[in-house]
Parts: structure tokens; C-alpha cells; sequence
């Protein structure tokens, strides 16, 4: 990263700050002098390691920063929860107050924060040479037909009328009976609902309702672009092979081999292939990979502008990662040796994404994939490189192999068959489910004999997390539960006895649910209360559980307010929310997202959720919102944004298109129960008609006007010190 | 009208007396409001007036207009005080001395109001100072045995500090900060109590001297952004900007200021008097004169009442805006503001703040029926600042909230 060619600039206001005010004013003028081209607008943007702080949150008991943390070492000084010495350097950040003699804070670490502490290689994303799908949180979407399913958060009946509209009736499916079944349990409240619904009965009802639609509906459509995105691939590829050729002679294919051994962690019942088998594999892949760059030659290419950059933006990340990191973690993993010093290298590199659009590696990626699933076929031209897959192919290929399969947790299971049917929604309640899943798993696992808890632990996770994955792509508050569960595991003292880590482990996973989600909402909700004055007319947009919380609170609490809810097509998520705002007592307004620009004339402050807030203080969120949030902006609302900071990601996004979720493009489609206006209705496999359900799109920060976190309230311009300050303390907890 | 305790005028004829510049308003400072001393103790934990911001009675008190013989009058009032004063009660005589502020006297409760009163009342004090110095006299007359105690104690005197005066932004984050010191600062944590007593007493005083520095370096730090021949717009009095200004004159820039006059307490007439003694060439503009001076501007100077999380300031009215007229134009806007304005607040537009209240003198009577819109200062949104002058550095506003969070997260 370029934390080394900070130093100068770190030099200016952070290296030096300790004695900021002691200091000569001569000294501070020279140093001004130096460094005022720096302290220009982007300045902060980049992260900049100052030096860390390792404080409780105000809400979090001070006790949790006395835990001992497992590592020390070279850390030791940020690893200050640790050890009372490192806690009695002064932690605070002294403003035009420190006297002259005050104890020198440790030099600024160079080094960027917090140790990644997940372990890429046995993960098992489907993209071949992934690092750990943690860390690539953000949508990848392997199925997305359960766009449909999981509808609008809404009661039962509508979910029940919603779900019969779409579902591609075949055979003996029956919607009434994919109602009882899915509404008797737990109806599963989207957005307040963190409760994982005990869908045995609704999975049932799942698998039979898709036991259905044709299993391999068809291939890519091939095209120049395709063809030029392999060659981009493979060439990088190869340039990688090279390269570690050139190290070593005999790890010639580590790279490649670091893939496949991803393979068999992934599906642990498939036990090792031996290594002449591996080796074979690769040799066919790399023939194959070889092909296609020749074909690739062969096509022309219509180099059009987005080809190019679709290159652009693959080559660098792949190169780096395959030549940099997966060396080392192919040694390693080969070792068994301690992962630290990788860990680094690691996370600065952002892990490969799956580019659907990339033939070879899809068809890769479906070989070892558990659940089956079949493209899309009319996929819009920006969004080749997102999965699409037809709906309902999935389920009736999982049951088929249900006792093939490695035995996954049945808690694993039924968690991702409900994000399969949509039955689980929203960040915070996939996030929940997730990781009590985890919980369960992690109760009844036996370390294998001659096998290490930590290492084998890990790799059940990962293969877990690839369920999920295939299932629904992870979102980016998932993905940081991940890594820290990850973490969690690596730093797991050794000389633990298997049921103390255990109950060591459950007791984190409980405190990660209790202090990063539970408290921080209430914590959120306070701060955002303030904000709500007597007789504010208060949107929002879709259905966010934190701002559901926010708004009730402020009624509960006696504010007089009114509310408008914004809701769209095809999810009208704002239904559910705007039925338990109305049972409250709330006065609502409910409209569409066309009549946003009528409405906003008479709002006076905006609360919306977020999936994700990135680096530069794009915000992630439902469809829909970046529009509401620039009509905000445009009539000077202000739009404040709730959301807890382990969703924040260190990543950064310019637009919605490079990394999003496709929905099921039929639910654009079609408008159930209107019989009258569903002129589209047999039209969708149409070769000239694409159709383009998008979940997510991308905030600028320009429109945002305060993100209120578990922190406190801060300008969109401080989630990068939010995530520098506090990501080592979110892995450690 | 403004009350003033009598020991003000004690403190200004201690420090240099004030002139009487051309537009004093003798009628405007009654003196029989200032209450008799032992009453003032009485009431002083009361907010004497909460109609009316305390923030701006003590500048108004610093910078305020103050003729001769209202002074004279004022001292033939506190002569006896200030005899039958020499107890060892707060009395503004002591109060240029560090080691001073034992206000605790024999007898009478201590109290942190009186003690940051009168520490407030020195003209070269800044809020948090005094505030900061308050708490120190807490400490030194605190009776705990315990750090727990100790910081209980503090707590709440710092509430009701606080408490007293809701509007000042810097009383609440010099509270904060000191707050923020004594519980974080584990290094306290391990040493013997009464040592880590005396070493929070020492800090506390050293922050009077650090408050100038930061003025100093601020001072310094804008240096390079002054250059020959420019015209700079000032709005209201800042101790800070005439300490940048006056720095820039012995830097020998030759540069020439706009003064806005700085409705309803004239501060800008008191900067301007200041510039005036200075040799440079300055122009009083009325406020509402700015947008139409502003094309010879090159640069807007201001100071600030606070600066936000969001990286905007609260600042006397009439910043926004200049701020926006400067924006539309062009012009860049400085901020010099010391780190320990910064505070935890952020302001999401105009009246999501504690308004801080000020009568305004008109001039003429105003028909009861008629509202008169009273605020004090308003909040200038970070996208129409350039860069704030602070003694950490020079930093974009996006920074102040990097620090804050550094600070007290």
C-alpha cells in the first residue's frame, strides 16, 4: 500500500503530534510549511495508520479493553487491550493540551491496520483463485432468482400472493401449500426480524415448489467480449505462472495449485485428491485456459470502451493477487506454518472477484459448486460479469445430493436455503442468521484426530461461507462477521482445550451479535433521535430496520412528527414497515419513488439505511436510494444515514455497476395479480429484449450529509478513520 | 442590557484599559445592574439571565464597548469590594497568577461556577481555559481519596458547568477535553494517588500557557497564506485573527483588511480600532455591505465560537453568510480556531443548535408586536470553508473530524 509514501505528510499532523503544542513554533512552521500542499481536500481519504487507539466504544463497558488479546509480539503496542503497559501509554489523542513533558506517543505505525486474519486459501469462492470470499463481501451473485421470494418483507398474505405471482408454476406446485409451509414457522419479520425463522417446514416447501424448471437451461451467450475478457484473464494468469516459475522452480504451479486445493477444503468429504491428480487437473485447466486466450486472439474483439476498462480493472487485481499472495499462501498451507506474516500482504490486495462474464473460470467455479444453478440468458450488457441465474434450478439439484454431500451443518443448512428462498432479508437479520449458524456448528464440531481445531475449524468455515455464497452472494456486513469469526479462530491459543474454544468461541459470536449489531442500533438510535425535532416530516426509503427502530423511538419518546415512506417496485419493501408504523400510532405517508420530487417539498429531514458504507463514503444500499438521496440534496434536506459501523468496508466504489446483486429480472416484469397490465408477460427470453433488476446501487457522499454510527454522528469524509481506528478492535473485540 | 459583575471592570483596568472608540453606547451598560458581591455568589450556580447567552456576556465584556466615565463610575462601585476582598475570595486581583483560583474560601463552599467565573473574567482567557482551570480548582479542593472519587467529583462539576452555560461551545468542549484527560488517561491509573493529582493540577495549569501557544502557532501556520497585497475580509473580533493579522504585520506583508462592523456588539469595530493601532489600513464595512465589497476581497479571515464535527463552525452571525457570498465568488475562507473549540456537536442546519441568545439595540423602540430574531451566531456547513488555521496544522474541514474521533473515541 502506499502507508510509505505517507510518511512525510504522516510527519506533519500525525507523526508529531504528541507534542504537537510543545514543540517550537518555529518547528510547527516548517512543518507546515512543508506539509500544506497535503493537507489538501483528499488528504484524508487515503488512511493514513495513525497512531492507534485502542479505546472502548463509550457504549461498550471499558472492561473489554482489558481483555488479554491473544497475540502480541510485534504489535504490542496497539495490541494495547493486551497488556497494562501498552495501556498506560496515553491513548488519547491530545488536542492543544498536552504539556511538554507529556510521555511521547509510539511512532505511527507504518504498517496499515488490523492483521487479516482470515484464511484465504481454504476458502473456496467460486472464482478459481479467490482468496477468501470474506473478504470479498460485496455482492457476488450466484443466485439471485430468489429475488422473488424474498419479496417484500411484508405479512404473511402478501408474501404468500407475491411469491404464487412469480414463482414459475410447474407441475404439482402449489402455492397454498408453499404458504403454510412458509408462514407457519415464522413468518420471518424482514426488517425487524433477527430472528432466524425455523424454516424446516419452509424449505420443504421450497424444495418442492422447484423441484421443477429445466436444470441446464443453456450456456453464455458467447460473445467478442467474453472471448476478450478470457484473454485478459488467462494472460494475467499466465504472466503469474511466470512469475513463480521464476522463484521457484518446483512450486511452478503453486499458483494454480492453490485453486485447487481450494477445491477439496470446500468439500472435505471429497478428502484429498492425491497430488498426481491435482496435477493432472491443472494441466488441464492451464491447456484449457491456453485455448482460450488463442480464441480470444482470433476474435476481434469489437474493443469497445468498456472492454477495455473491464480489463483494466480485472488485470491489476488479479496479477497482484495471484503473483503475491498466492505464493505465499500455497506455502503456508503446504507448511501448516503460521499464516501471520501473509496476513498483511493479504488484505491489502482486494481479493479477485468472480467475473461472470468469464467463461472458463464460471465453468470452473460450477464443477465444484454445490448448488446447481443455470445463467440467465438475456443478461443486460453492463451486468455480464454479475450472476444471473434462472430461477428455481437450485433446489431440486440440492435435495438430490442432500446426503452426497460433505456432512454441512444442518444449522448451515437451513440458514442457506432460507437466503436461497429469500425467507431471510436485511443486513443485520442475514447477518444474525449467519453467524448463530455458525454458533451451532461450532458447538457440535469434534476436531478430526490428527488435525488442528484452528486450521481445521477455519476450513469448515470457509466451506460453509461457500455455501452461503452459492446460495446468495455474502453482503459486505456478512463478510466482516466472517473475518472476524476467522479471526477469532486464528487467534486461538493453542494449548486450548477443544470445548474451552469452543465455548470461548460461541461467547464471542454472542458478543459480536451483542456489541456490534444490538447495542450499536440502540446506540444509533439515540444519536438519531436528537436529531428529530417537533414537527419534522421525516422519509424514508424502503424498509431499513434501524430506521424502523429510530422512528418508533422518537414516537415512543413523545417527539411529534410525521413521516413519509418511499417505496418501489418490485420489492415494495416500505409496506411492511409502513404496516408496523401505522399499528403504532405513527401518521404516515405512503407513496412511490415517482412522486419523491412532489413529496420532498414538505420533508425536512431524510433517514435512510444502508447495506454498506465504503471508504470514500459511498453508501450501498437498496435500489433506489442514491435517487431519493440527490433529490434530497437538490431541495437541501438533509439526508442522514443510519448504519453500524461493522458495515463499514475499506473498500472503495464509484458506481453501482462493477460490483452489484441482480435481482430476478422477471419481477420487473411482471405485476402480480394485474393480469391487465402484463403486456411483458411472455416476452422474457426475447434475444432482443434484456431486462435489468438491480438490487444495490451507489450513494456519492456528496449527497449524504451524516452517517450516524455506533461512533457517534460523523461526515461521510470519516468512515476511513472509522474503519483504520477500529477494524483491529472489530477483529479482536 | 447587559449585566456585568463589577470585578470585569477591575480585570480591564489590570490589563490594558479600553479605549473609548467613537461608537460607544454609553446608555447600553447599566451599572446598577451589577449585583453586590455576596449576592453574586448566591446566584451565581443560577444562570443570571438565560435569555441571554453567558458566552456572549463574557465577550461582550472582553471586546465590548466601554467609555471612560461608566469606568470610573464602575470603580467608585467595586472600590470597597476590592479592599474587603483581599481574603483570599475570588477577586480578580489574583487572578493573573497561575497558582491562583483557590476560590474556595474559609467558609463558603467551593463552588466551580464562581471559580470558572472568575477565571473567564481575564480578557486574554479563553473559555476552555477557564473552564479547564475551574475543574483544576475542583481537584484542588477535592477531599477524595480515591481516583474514582476524584473523577465522580469532576464529573460533576464539569455537568454543572456545563450546565451553566449551555450555549458556549468551548466551556462544554474544554469540559469534554479535560474530562477526557483525567478518565482516559490511564497513565494516572497507575500512580499514587495525590502524584497523579498534583500532575492533573500541573496539566490543567499548563493549559493556559498551551491556549496562547496555540495562538502563536495558528499565527504562524497562516503566515503563508497572506501575501502582499491582498485585501482580507474579517468578520466580528477574534483574539486569533488579530494575532494572525498582527503576525503578518511584522512579517512586514503589506496587505490591507475589510472589517465587517459585527452587529449587534460592533466587535468589528474593536478589531478594526486594534488594526487601526497597527498601521494597517482598514475599512469598516456595515455588515450587510459584503457581498458588495466582495470582488476586491481576496480572502475571507474569520474565527470561530466552535468548530463541529462536520468540519463547519459556529461563528457570530453573519458568517454563513459571508461564507456563501465567498463561496459563490470564489474567494477562499479561512478559519483560524484553536483545537479546543473542536467539539462534539454536529448541526445539521441552522437551528439544530442551542441558540445562544443576545439582545439586540436597535436604536429606536420596537413594537412589541414585532419579533426580533436574536440569535447569536450561526452554523457556516463545512462545504463553504477553504481550510481552518488550527494548531494542529492546517487542515481541510474533513479533518476536524478525523481528530475528534482520535479524541474521544
Amino acid at each position: 500500500m502506499a502507508v510509505t509514501s505517507l510518511a512525510p505528510r504522516i510527519g506533519v499532523r500525525h507523526g508529531g503530534w504528541p507534542l504537537k503544542l510543545a514543540p517550537q513554533v518555529a518547528n510547527e512552521v516548517a512543518m507546515a510549511r512543508a506539509g500544506l500542499s497535503y493537507n489538501r481536500k483528499d488528504h484524508k481519504s487515503i488512511s493514513i495508520p495513525g497512531p492507534f487507539q485502542t479505546l472502548a466504544i463509550p457504549i461498550l463497558s471499558r472492561s473489554s479493553t482489558d481483555r488479554p488479546s491473544p497475540d502480541g509480539g510485534a504489535d504490542s503496542d496497539d495490541g494495547s487491550a493486551a497488556d497494562p503497559h501498552a495501556a498506560i501509554k496515553p491513548k488519547v489523542r491530545q488536542v492543544g493540551f498536552v504539556p511538554r513533558n507529556a510521555p511521547p506517543e509510539p511512532p505511527a505505525r507504518s504498517q496499515s491496520y488490523p492483521a487479516e486474519a482470515s484464511s484465504p486459501p481454504l476458502s473456496d469462492s467460486p472464482a478459481g483463485n479467490s482468496l477468501s470470499p470474506v473478504m470479498i463481501p460485496p455482492p457476488r451473485h450466484l443466485s439471485d432468482n430468489l429475488a422473488a421470494y424474498r419479496t417484500p418483507a411484508v405479512p404473511v398474505p402478501e408474501t404468500a400472493r407475491r411469491r404464487a405471482g412469480h414463482s414459475p408454476v410447474v407441475g404439482s406446485y402449489d402455492p397454498a401449500e408453499s404458504l403454510l409451509g412458509t408462514s407457519s414457522p415464522a413468518p420471518s419479520p424482514p426488517s425487524s426480524g433477527r430472528l432466524i425463522g425455523d424454516g424446516e417446514f419452509s424449505d420443504e416447501s421450497w424444495l418442492l415448489r422447484r423441484s421443477n424448471s429445466a436444470k441446464f437451461a443453456s450456456s453464455f451467450p458467447g460473445g467478442g467480449f467474453d472471448l476478450t475478457a478470457v484473454k485478459a484473464v488467462s494472460a494475467a494468469d499466465l504472466a503469474s505462472d511466470a512469475n513463480v516459475k521464476k522463484t521457484t522452480e518446483k512450486s511452478k504451479g503453486s499458483a494454480l495449485e492453490v485453486k485447487n486445493e481450494a477445491i477439496p477444503s470446500s468439500k472435505p468429504l471429497k478428502a484429498k485428491t492425491t497430488k498426481s491428480e491435482r496435477r493432472a487437473l491443472q494441466e488441464s485447466q492451464r491447456a484449457a485456459k491456453v485455448a482460450g486466450r488463442v480464441e480470444g486472439n482470433k476474435s476481434t474483439a469489437a474493443a469497445s470502451g468498456r472492454v477495455t476498462s473491464a480489463k483494466a480493472a480485472k488485470q491489476p487485481t488479479q496479477k497482484k493477487d495471484v503473483a503475491s499472495a498466492a505464493p505465499s499462501v500455497a506455502a503456508s498451507e503446504k507448511k501448516g506454518s503460521d499464516r501471520a506474516p501473509e496476513k498483511d500482504k493479504k488484505k491489502d490486495a482486494p481479493a479477485p472477484r468472480m467475473q461472470f462474464d468469464d467463461k472458463s473460470r464460471v465453468e470452473k467455479a460450477k464443477r465444484r459448486a454445490v448448488v446447481n444453478q443455470t445463467e440467465a440468458r438475456n443478461r443486460v450488457e453492463l451486468f455480464r460479469h454479475l450472476p444471473q441465474y434462472e430461477q428455481g434450478t437450485q433446489l431440486p439439484d440440492l435435495e438430490s445430493k442432500f446426503f452426497l454431500h460433505e456432512p454441512m451443518h444442518p444449522a448451515i443448512y437451513k440458514v442457506g436455503l432460507q437466503y436461497l428462498a429469500g425467507d431471510i432479508s436485511g443486513g443485520n437479520a442475514r447477518c444474525i442468521a449467519m453467524v448463530q449458524a455458525f454458533q451451532e456448528a461450532i458447538k457440535d464440531y469434534v476436531t478430526p484426530t490428527e488435525k488442528n481445531l484452528n486450521r481445521d475449524l477455519t476450513a469448515k468455515i470457509s466451506s460453509y461461507v461457500s455455501f452461503f455464497t452459492e446460495c446468495r452472494p455474502l453482503s459486505i456486513s456478512m463478510g466482516n462477521a466472517i473475518r472476524f469469526i476467522k479471526n477469532r479462530i486464528a487467534k486461538l491459543p493453542l494449548s486450548l482445550s477443544e470445548s474451552d474454544a469452543k465455548t470461548l468461541l460461541c461467547s464471542d459470536i454472542d458478543r459480536f451479535i451483542n456489541e456490534k449489531i444490538i447495542v450499536a442500533d440502540q446506540v444509533i438510535v439515540r444519536h438519531a433521535t436528537t436529531k428529530i425535532r417537533d414537527g419534522d416530516v421525516l422519509l424514508t426509503y424502503g424498509a431499513s430496520c434501524i430506521v424502523e427502530m429510530i422512528l418508533l423511538y422518537a414516537h415512543e419518546i413523545g417527539k411529534q412528527f410525521r413521516v413519509v415512506v418511499i417505496d418501489s417496485r418490485p420489492k415494495l419493501e416500505g409496506q411492511s414497515l409502513l404496516r408496523r408504523l401505522i399499528a403504532k400510532g405513527l401518521s404516515c405517508t405512503y407513496t412511490h419513488i415517482n412522486a419523491v420530487s412532489y413529496i420532498m417539498h414538505e420533508v425536512t429531514g431524510v433517514f435512510l439505511g444502508a447495506s454498506s458504507v465504503l471508504s470514500n463514503g459511498t453508501v450501498y444500499s437498496r435500489v433506489g436510494t442514491a435517487s431519493v438521496a440527490m433529490v434530497a440534496n437538490a431541495f437541501r434536506v438533509p439526508v442522514i444515514i443510519c448504519c453500524e459501523a461493522y458495515k463499514f468496508h475499506e473498500r472503495v466504489q464509484l458506481d453501482s455497476i462493477c460490483f452489484n446483486e441482480l435481482g430476478d429480472p422477471d419481477a420487473v416484469l411482471k405485476v402480480p395479480g394485474r393480469m391487465d397490465v402484463n403486456y411483458l408477460s411472455n416476452l422474457q427470453n426475447r434475444e432482443n429484449l434484456q431486462l435489468l433488476n438491480l438490487m444495490y446501487d451507489a450513494t456519492p457522499s456528496e449527497y449524504v450529509s451524516m452517517i450516524v454510527t455506533d461512533y457517534g454522528m460523523i461526515p461521510p469524509t470519516s468512515v476511513p478513520v472509522i474503519v483504520r481506528e477500529y477494524r483491529r478492535e472489530q477483529l479482536l473485540i | 442590557m447587559w449585566r456585568r459583575s463589577a470585578s470585569f471592570i477591575l480585570d480591564n483596568r489590570n490589563a490594558a484599559p479600553p479605549q473609548p472608540p467613537a461608537a460607544a453606547k454609553p446608555d447600553t451598560l447599566t451599572l446598577s445592574s451589577a449585583p453586590p458581591p455576596t449576592a453574586a455568589m448566591a446566584d451565581a450556580l443560577q444562570n443570571p439571565n438565560p435569555n441571554i447567552s453567558a458566552y456572549y456576556q463574557t465577550r461582550a465584556a472582553h471586546h465590548g464597548v466601554v467609555t471612560s466615565d461608566w469606568l470610573a463610575q464602575a470603580q467608585a462601585a467595586v472600590g470597597p469590594r476590592s479592599v474587603e476582598g483581599g481574603d483570599g475570595s475570588s477577586s480578580a486581583a489574583d487572578s493573573g497568577g497561575v497558582g491562583g483560583g483557590g476560590g474556595g474560601g474559609v467558609g463558603r463552599p467551593f463552588s466551580v461556577i464562581d471559580e470558572f467565573n472568575n477565571w473567564r473574567k481575564q480578557p486574554d482567557l479563553a473559555e476552555a481555559v477557564a473552564a479547564i482551570r475551574a475543574l483544576a480548582a475542583v481537584i484542588r479542593n477535592s477531599e477524595a481519596t480515591t481516583m474514582m472519587e476524584l473523577e465522580i467529583e469532576l464529573k460533576k462539576a464539569s455537568d454543572s458547568l456545563k450546565a451553566w452555560d449551555t450555549t458556549s461551545i468551548s466551556l462544554t468542549a474544554g469540559c469534554d477535553l479535560f474530562m477526557r484527560y483525567v478518565t482516559r488517561t490511564s497513565a494516572l491509573e497507575y500512580e499514587e494517588f495525590n502524584s497523579a493529582k498534583s500532575r492533573l493540577i500541573e496539566r490543567a495549569e499548563k493549559f493556559g500557557e498551551i491556549s496562547q501557544k496555540a495562538r502563536r502557532i495558528i499565527a504562524m501556520l497562516s503566515q503563508d497564506f497572506i501575501f502582499d497585497g491582498c485585501t482580507i475580509l474579517v468578520h466580528g473580533f477574534s483574539r486569533v485573527v488579530l494575532e494572525v493579522l498582527k503576525t503578518a504585520v511584522q512579517n512586514k506583508k503589506v496587505f490591507r483588511v475589510f472589517c465587517t462592523e459585527g452587529r449587534p456588539d460592533r466587535s468589528g469595530l474593536r478589531l478594526a480600532n486594534e488594526l487601526a493601532k497597527l498601521d494597517v489600513p482598514v475599512k469598516i464595512l456595515i455588515d450587510s455591505a459584503v457581498a458588495y465589497t466582495m470582488d476586491e476581497v481576496d480572502m475571507v479571515l474569520v474565527g470561530a465560537d466552535g468548530v463541529v464535527e462536520s468540519g463547519g463552525i459556529i461563528n457570530l452571525m453573519g458568517t454563513y453568510q459571508i461564507a456563501l457570498v465567498a463561496h459563490s465568488m470564489n474567494k477562499p475562507v479561512y478559519v483560524a480556531a484553536e483545537s479546543y473549540k473542536f467539539a462534539r456537536l454536529y448541526p445539521l442546519d441552522q437551528k439544530d443548535m442551542a441558540p445562544a441568545l443576545r439582545p439586540i439595540d436597535f436604536g429606536v423602540p420596537i413594537p412589541s408586536k414585532v419579533e426580533v430574531e436574536t440569535s447569536a451566531r450561526d452554523y457556516t456547513p463545512p462545504q463553504y470553508l477553504t481550510l481552518l488555521f488550527t494548531d494542529l496544522g492546517v487542515l481541510t474541514p474533513s479533518v476536524v473530524s478525523d481528530e475528534l474521533i482520535q479524541l474521544y473515541l
